[in-house]
């Protein structure tokens, strides 16, 4: 085990059992023992998850509620997003920025009766926590749920077989979200994810978490699916790793999520940053994140320098390895603004020799997000 | 049916006349997961005990494969170049990396044989 003497013990989500008994490859990942793959393995669990459907435990991550009628608009002042327009029920991806415009995590924030449901990464809630309390308004109240399950069931049969046991879900528009009893067990479920397939993410209380996973596992279509898993699926769909892809030291026009600024966000520029990143979107950024495809069969995995093919350095890989559905070896990285372009040639150092590689248009595979 | 030795860091070597046939265990294997790409040496690369041979990646992370005894390689299996799979499918088999011309055959009696290799397994396991 991972876990030594020195750190502190790994907390378990209310799944842990489960995920021990249905053989479970256990690892540490942001202080949590978790799944990174069950019997069917990586790769198989990354396909069974595009040609049908995968359950996933995402219960590491933050769930934070923020309460009050002000709460869009206190929580504009740390993000770029738009979320004021935000209507009831509809949800947005956005950014934590600090002031030089840079990435503190990436979240999903809800508009929800009474105020914002936020999602935020694992490793980050405690800091994240910490910031909104620190530079929110006094009249939002800052709940955290950490004792919430949060469950992912992703795939092409997600919503027939999430439908069996909530009727009406099927029809839930992509990024929106609505109280539903799921067999019986009241959930907030929301219709997103993070591997480019349709899909759902169920927040569930923790005690109702188990017996919620097992009725979902006893479908025949649904199988556990891993970290590993998880993380292949969200590369090949060219979404971000926080931590890795994006960080304290990028800004979302140098990652490529220029989207993510709302157009009323971007002519008032009050976002943390707002000088360097509408700088940046004005003059064009130094770097830019992108799609890279060796052209050999070798994974360039995360810190790989990335070099012209001439040998000058561009910059390096932020996360790479085999895309299962690709059938190849995929990564994303930054490199110098003048090489972004898709097709661009470039040279991966592997193991100390240059192999290679090409700009590769994001994502890896279509995304097939419900558009009903 | 010759002899199978194990080296402590899970590769097995199997003696063939003066060549040695050099794979990963069945149990490195299970504790890598899908191969998705192997890189071998090339032919007549002189190879020495201890010292990276060949490198194995899993979905996961890439590992090296270490030299269970010194030796010229003579044979490379190109199958599992196009095939990582068969690693894992067999890794004990058809599975295997090289082939070497033993440079010294005393050093296969160094290595574990397969009582003492399964106890190690155990241990770790």
């Amino acid at each position: 085990m991972p876990d030594t003497a020195d750190s502190p013990p790994l907390q378990h989500t209310p799944l842990y059992d489960l995920h021990v008994a249905r053989g479970a490859r256990i690892v540490a990942f942001a202080g949590y023992a978790m799944p990174v793959q069950y019997r069917l393995g990586i790769i198989a669990e990354h396909l069974h998850t595009r040609t049908q459907a995968g359950l996933f435990d995402v219960s590491h991550m933050g769930q934070i509620m923020l309460h009050g009628a002000a709460a869009a608009g206190a929580l504009e002042a740390l993000v770029p997003g738009d979320l004021q327009a935000l209507a009831p029920g509809r949800m947005r991806y956005t950014l934590l920025l600090n002031d030089r415009g840079g990435i503190l995590d990436d979240l999903i924030v809800t508009r929800v009766a009474g105020g914002l449901m936020l999602v935020v990464n694992a490793a980050r809630k405690a800091a994240d926590l910490a910031h909104l309390q620190a530079r929110l308004e006094r009249s939002v109240t800052i709940e955290p749920r950490f004792d919430r399950a949060l469950l992912a069931l992703q795939g092409p049969a997600a919503a027939a077989v999430l439908a069996r046991h909530a009727a009406g879900v099927e029809r839930l528009p992509f990024m929106s979200a609505s109280e539903v009893a799921v067999a019986g067990v009241p959930c907030f479920v929301s219709r997103s994810g993070y591997t480019g397939e349709d899909g759902f993410e169920i927040s569930v209380a923790g005690d109702d978490a188990v017996a919620l996973a097992e009725r979902l596992l006893a479908e025949p279509q649904v199988a556990p699916i891993g970290l590993g898993a998880r993380d292949s699926l969200r590369l090949e769909a060219g979404l971000c790793l926080c931590g890795h892809d994006i960080d304290e030291t990028t800004t979302p026009v140098e990652a490529a999520l220029t989207w993510t600024i709302g157009g009323r966000r971007r002519e008032a520029g009050d976002f943390p940053g707002a000088a360097i990143i509408l700088r940046q979107l004005a003059e064009g950024p130094a770097r830019k994140r992108v799609g890279i495809r060796p052209d050999g069969r070798a994974p360039a995995r995360e810190g790989t320098a990335i070099r012209d093919p001439e040998g000058r350095p561009l910059g390096h890989v932020t996360s790479g390895g085999f895309g299962p559905s690709v059938n190849a070896p995929i990564a994303m990285g930054y490199v110098a603004a003048g090489r972004a372009a898709p097709g661009s040639a470039l040279s991966l150092v592997v193991r100390d020799v240059p192999r290679p590689a090409h700009v590769a248009p994001l994502p890896f595979v279509p995304t097939r997000y419900y558009r009903g | 049916m010759s002899v199978t030795r194990y080296t402590k860091d899970h590769e097995w070597v199997r003696q063939e006349g003066d060549v040695a046939v050099i794979g990963i265990t069945d149990y490195a294997q299970q504790q890598l997961g899908d191969v998705v790409y192997v890189e071998l040496p090339e032919i007549g690369r002189k190879v020495e005990q201890g010292k990276e041979a060949a490198i194995v990646e899993s979905a996961k992370a890439a590992s090296e494969v270490y030299a269970p005894i010194s030796g010229e390689v003579v044979a490379v299996n190109e199958a599992i170049l196009g095939n990582p799979a068969l690693v894992n499918e067999d890794a004990m088999g058809e599975g295997w990396f090289m082939k070497v011309r033993l440079a010294d055959p005393r050093q296969l009696a160094g290595l574990m044989d397969e009582n003492a290799y399964a106890a190690l397994v155990a241990e770790q396991g």
